[in-house]
């Protein structure tokens, strides 16, 4: 089990929570797949149709940057926190 | 019955509505905040209005929005209304277009998209599929990005026949289909690219937008980046009528829905000087066809004026005497009741204007 730490924009799509447990381990990616069938629309927010991460949004697995220790492929065991925070973008 | 006048911003969509013949509205927003509301229709073919709105945030993407009670309430759907199919290997950057189709087909939705391709929904706008012959067309590969992005932002249904269909993109310019989205053509001829070596390109030229004509569906308008243009042979060939504007530079171009021969446009001085003609912020309307133009500014801001008018940030309703809206940069809307001959305030200060969108509901 895994815990997605989610932040304020985001959690209108997951019912108001501000964590979800996913039963998946493995890779971010298998995460990410798991939270996408009980929330398909919190999941687009996250990645686009082709599965990427969108370019403002980063994924911190365990305090780490996924996109520094293997983007989606970043291993992520059993217990650990998935942080999703907006990047400071925009105007 | 009222008007109901839609406006997307770079900050999400606020919406007017007049109950006294437009002389006065009530302002609702921002719907979506943070969002850039791009593209915004009111399908006024249904027997209850249907609001759609085609928003992006920079950091959570794209998406397409509907409302059945005028805004509201908004319904996403939990699938991704408009996405690229996976082996395209593109993702949608945002939708430029969100088009109802003619009287005959009530269902259909067209939206023009970023990168340039076409998707029709026919339930309505809940969902979209990629027109795969444009996507396709050989063409594609050779069509660039605009300061704004490479997008197909005009989609032209044919109001009598519905297996005609014309798109415009930036760049590109102007395609046509007359076998319902079948194969497409490009329309071009007569239209300068001047930032091309070969000047009258098949294709590639950057059209800013098109409109067509309510009396004559066989008429078109085409605001170019550089040129001003009408076609009366449903955009295969092109004539200039930019003759009598201060400047042939601009984006917007609005047909009067009911009356042909009416058009109205927002021109800039220059590609290279992006400002209202003469620093004033003025219309111009012509009421034949682009054989002549006239400045229209009783009741806009006088003194100096500096903001741009966007390409999708004018647009007419389909009231008696016409109405026409447009929103600027500097988050300023204007209305006329009266086709253009006088203007008024409908709101200020907002975010920059994207788009209008104004029908009786």
């Amino acid at each position: 089990m895994v815990t997605v730490l989610l932040p304020g924009p985001l959690r209108g799509e997951a019912g108001g929570a501000s964590r979800l447990s996913v039963a998946a381990i493995g890779t971010l990616r298998a995460v990410l797949d798991e939270m996408a069938v009980a929330h398909p629309r919190l999941a687009r927010r996250i990645r686009d149709e082709r599965g990427e991460l969108r370019r403002y949004v980063n994924v911190f697995v365990d305090g780490e940057d996924c996109r520094h220790s293997g983007g989606l492929a970043t291993p992520v065991s059993d217990g650990a926190e998935v942080q999703v925070l907006p990047s400071v973008a925009g105007g | 019955m009222a008007t109901l006048l839609a406006i997307g911003t770079a900050k999400g969509l606020f919406l007017a509505t007049s109950t006294d013949d437009r002389r006065s509205w009530e302002i609702t927003g921002p719907h979506f905040p943070m969002t850039g509301v791009y593209a915004v229709a009111v399908d006024t073919r249904r027997p209850t209005p249907r609001l759609l709105a085609g928003m992006t945030s920079s950091h959570f993407g794209p998406s397409v929005a509907t409302s059945d009670d005028l805004g509201a309430s908004w319904d996403e759907p939990d699938q991704a209304p408009v996405a690229f199919p996976a082996d395209t290997g593109v993702s949608l950057g945002r939708v430029w277009q969100l088009m109802p189709a003619g009287p005959d087909e009530p269902d259909v939705i067209w939206a023009g998209t970023e990168p340039s391709a076409l998707f029709k929904s026919t339930d309505g706008g809940r969902s979209f599929e990629l027109v795969r012959s444009l996507w396709d067309h050989p063409h594609r590969p050779q069509w660039e990005a605009g300061f704004g992005g490479q997008a197909v932002h005009t989609v032209l249904p044919h109001p009598r026949d519905p297996a005609r269909l014309l798109v415009a993109m930036s760049t590109g310019g102007v395609y046509r289909s007359e076998d319902a989205g079948a194969t497409w053509a490009p329309g071009n001829t007569g239209i300068r690219a001047y930032f091309m070596p070969d000047e009258w390109p098949e294709f590639g030229q950057c059209v800013h937008k098109v409109a067509r004509d309510a009396g004559n569906p066989e008429r078109l308008y085409a605001q170019n980046h550089h040129g001003v243009y009408r076609s009366d042979d449903d955009g295969r060939t092109w004539s200039s009528i930019a003759d009598g504007l201060p400047s042939d530079f601009g984006f917007p171009m609005v047909a009067h829905p009911g009356r042909g021969g009416m058009v109205w446009t927002f021109p800039l001085v220059a590609d290279s000087e992006r400002f209202p003609t003469d620093h004033r912020c003025r219309v111009f309307r012509s009421d034949d066809a682009g054989g002549k133009w006239e400045p229209l500014s009783v009741g806009l801001p006088e003194g100096p004026f500096y903001p741009a008018v966007l390409r999708d940030a004018m647009c007419a309703d389909d009231s008696t005497p016409g109405g026409v809206y447009f929103g600027t940069r500097s988050g300023s809307v204007f209305a006329s009741r009266d086709e253009g001959d006088s203007w008024s305030s409908v709101a200020a200060h907002l975010p920059d204007v994207l788009c209008v969108r104004a029908a009786t509901v």
